[in-house]
């Protein structure tokens, strides 16, 4: 019986070894396998943690994936885990964890103070690393004047063109629930009846024939700059990236912005456990968290970091004050419980 | 005489026997031989294709994770008609399995797989399997029915009793937007989930539409390569091959930035006031049969070409002089004879068309995400082997089925590559 998901793993973890193109060192504690999301963030990582971390003696290997689970599950069941340390999203952090995919932290050994960190008891698996946004954002020499609140994104008459939205029902249907009128507070009381979802879909329906589905995070500055879409969803140290890199003409509109975390996770039995926790310690002291804001306008998860950060860039985190009047914080279990179905009937709806 | 007769015919029968068995010996080990030389490449095609591929096909019907980690409760439920909320001893055996699940933190495991079949039910027993953990003495009926009320609905243990078989039929009856109640009657899947059917449909005609498109483009350009002089038809040959080299990736992006609003085409297009609006290349359908036809050009254009290669053009001068006019001696000479070709060439183009994902994805709309896609979401993001692999299992059984009839129509044994 165990023979057969074994073979399944063996290939995968084989695959995805191939896939970062790394074979696992043999010394012990002078190299770490770190794995994140790729582009404009893991290139933010790289300044301000990899590089210096580097310094300390040890060489530290990046590989890029999707967040797909099923890589690390595949690595954990078949024992042939050569990420040391991976940067995971919050609910592939809980099923992971639930699922026994990765070690539990021990707070003590980081060295660090939970309460100071924000989501810090929301996972026993995972050490918050950023917080994030997903907004919306317009191009400002095609909307002038541009959009302002969540309900224009589904204003077609007042800003006419199309709009790309991530291609899942995550954080979509709770902006069309807040766009027809529910209190952003009672959002996922209303999406967890049967009426809620309909009326979210039926909502999302009115301009379903004017959105551009995106995939990767790459893609929505992308397209709003192409010209292909007025409006886009993207999560928004890309739009960010995109206006202070690239010089892009683009305005971030905060309002009913999804919140959410970036983690830092360990996958069982890994042959580097202690240097993914030294590594992780000290990647999430003020200094280097404060760092990594001079690249992309994440916000760092440790509160000790703000007083450190220049109050221009401030501005442009998630978590600054005037950003966080009418944010959306994204319920995990709301989507670990409704997520495949939500998703099953997303997919169909689209398909239509 | 007649004993030197029978002499002789003996000796010549012992020779003969003789001799068959050394040509019988030498057979045997020239085949063995033969064998011994096949035998990596077979060893390695069972290790590396055709177990992997079974044992994952197997995951369609098969998902012991309810048989593993609820022990108790499926030998509970063993007797269970099914009819009312089971006994106390099932409520006993729930409470039991859920206590030790929470503590070996396998509860996560058996929720995500009832929460398959019951939506947001996941929470629910994980919650269960908490308080279950501390309850020691009986009744465990009204104690299980007061953690939840889930425990007092017949439909979670008929869903328990149906997921605590060995085998399976779930990940397949959904790959087909069909279910079981709780009376274990067959319903279609709600329509608002309803998808599958419609997307191995749409995987299908698309591989269609998409063959058909190659071979309206590729049989002329195999005709003029065949027919140039070779250095000519070698120049064009590696302006056929240069993309076929090129990543799909590459040249799938490459019709992104050539498709979409302000792209080149739409650009020219409105340049010359054939549109005012850009029209919608990107996003949809065109794109995506466009794109895969650029891709799949050479699987079909290269039989075809091969076969004509091998046609003497002495038949179509033979013909001629017997009278046939041109577009008649093509047509009842020449053409039957690159049949196999064409054979050849599509059949390569609509399998391996059958199979595309990356390009829809990029370049279609959301009408447009064909079945491989949804494939890899449930492998990769939903962690759903389950119906990934029973996703796969019917589009390879729809593909033989095809091929069968393909084999019936055209004939495997006239197909030729060259």
């Amino acid at each position: 019986m165990k023979t057969l998901p074994w073979l399944c793993a063996v290939l995968m973890a084989g695959v995805s070894a191939t896939a970062i193109s790394v074979p696992k060192q043999a010394s012990a504690e002078d190299s770490l396998t770190v794995v994140s999301w790729g582009g404009a963030y893991q290139e933010s990582q790289r300044k301000a943690f990899f590089e210096p971390y580097a310094k300390t003696g040890v060489k530290v290997t990046e590989g890029e994936y999707n967040g797909e689970i099923a890589k690390i599950r595949a690595m954990v069941q078949s024992n042939s885990v050569t990420w040391d340390v991976i940067d995971i999203d919050t609910q592939t952090a809980l099923a992971a964890c639930a699922e026994g995919d990765l070690e539990t932290i021990d707070w003590k050994k980081l060295g660090l103070d939970r309460s100071k960190f924000i989501g810090g008891d929301l996972q026993d698996c995972a050490v918050p690393n950023i917080v994030y946004a997903t907004v919306i954002a317009y191009d400002t020499t095609k909307l002038n004047p541009g959009p302002t609140t969540i309900g224009d994104l589904f204003d077609t008459k007042k800003f006419p063109g199309k709009r790309a939205l991530q291609k899942n029902p995550f954080v979509n249907l709770e902006w069309a629930l807040i766009a027809d009128g529910v209190p952003t507070a009672d959002v996922y009381k209303v999406l967890g009846t049967p009426e809620g979802v309909d009326r979210a879909f039926k909502k999302l329906e009115t301009i379903k024939k004017d959105v551009v589905w995106w995939e990767a995070g790459a893609q929505p500055p992308q397209l709003l700059a192409d010209g292909q879409v007025v409006i886009t969803s993207a999560w928004n140290g890309r739009i960010f990236n995109a206006m202070k890199a690239d010089k892009k003409p683009f305005k971030i509109v905060w309002d009913a912005q999804a919140f959410d975390w970036d983690w830092w996770a360990i996958p069982k039995g890994g042959p580097h456990v202690e240097g993914a926790y030294k590594f992780i310690s000290w990647s999430s002291q003020p200094a280097p968290m404060a760092e990594q804001t001079k690249y992309i306008s994440y916000g760092p998860a440790n509160k000790d970091a703000i007083p450190n950060i220049s109050p221009d860039v401030l501005k442009d985190l998630p978590t600054a004050p005037d950003n966080m009047k009418t944010v959306l914080i994204v319920d995990p279990q709301f989507w670990a419980d409704n997520g495949d179905q939500l998703r099953e009937r997303f997919n169909a709806w689209l398909a239509k | 005489m007649t004993a030197v007769t029978e002499n002789i015919g003996l000796d010549i029968v012992t020779d003969r026997d003789a001799l068959k068995r050394r040509l019988r010996a030498v057979e045997r080990a020239r085949r063995l031989r033969a064998l011994v030389l096949v035998l990596p490449l077979f060893l390695f095609i069972i290790v590396s294709f055709v177990i992997p591929i079974g044992s994952l096909l197997r995951q369609a019907v098969y998902d012991p994770t309810i048989r593993q980690y609820m022990p108790q409760t499926v030998a509970a439920l063993g007797a269970w008609d099914g009819k009312d909320l089971p006994d106390e001893a099932a409520f006993a055996a729930v409470a039991g399995d859920l206590g030790a699940a929470n503590k070996a933190k396998t509860i996560a495991l058996i929720g995500k797989r009832l929460n398959y079949e019951i939506s947001g039910i996941r929470s629910k027993i994980l919650a269960s399997g908490r308080k279950a953990e501390k309850l020691t003495a009986g009744p465990y009926k009204e104690a299980m029915i007061g953690i939840d009320k889930i425990w007092g609905e017949r439909e979670t243990w008929s869903v328990l009793k149906r997921a605590g078989a060995a085998y399976t039929s779930f990940y397949v009856l959904d790959a087909l937007d069909l279910g079981l109640d709780a009376d274990g009657h067959f319903a279609a899947t709600p329509a608002e989930r309803a998808i599958y059917v419609t997307l191995f449909l749409r995987t299908l005609k698309i591989s269609l539409t998409v063959t058909v498109v190659t071979l309206l483009l590729g049989f002329p350009l195999a005709y003029l390569l065949a027919m140039l002089p070779t250095r000519t038809s070698n120049l064009l040959m590696i302006m056929v091959l240069l993309p076929f080299w090129t990543s799909l990736l590459v040249r799938t992006t490459a019709w992104f930035v050539l498709l979409q609003d302000n792209g080149i085409i739409n650009d020219a297009i409105q340049f010359l006031h054939l549109s005012d609006q850009p029209l919608p290349l990107i996003f949809s359908r065109f794109g995506t049969v466009v794109a895969m036809t650029h891709i799949q050009l050479p699987f079909t254009l290269l039989p075809i070409y091969s076969v004509m290669k091998t046609i003497s053009p002495s038949y179509v001068r033979a013909g001629r002089s017997l009278g046939a006019g041109p577009f008649y001696a093509f047509w009842r000479i020449y053409f039957p004879l690159t049949v196999p070709g064409i054979a050849a060439g599509c059949l390569l183009t609509f399998i391996l068309s059958l199979g595309y994902y990356i390009t829809p994805a990029l370049v279609g709309g959301p009408t447009d995400q064909m079945v491989s896609g949804i494939i890899a979401q449930a492998m990769n993001s939903e962690n759903n082997w389950g119906k990934a692999s029973a996703l796969g299992g019917i589009l390879l059984i729809a593909t033989l089925i095809l091929y069968f009839v393909y084999n019936r129509l055209v004939g495997i044994d006239k197909i030729r590559l060259g």
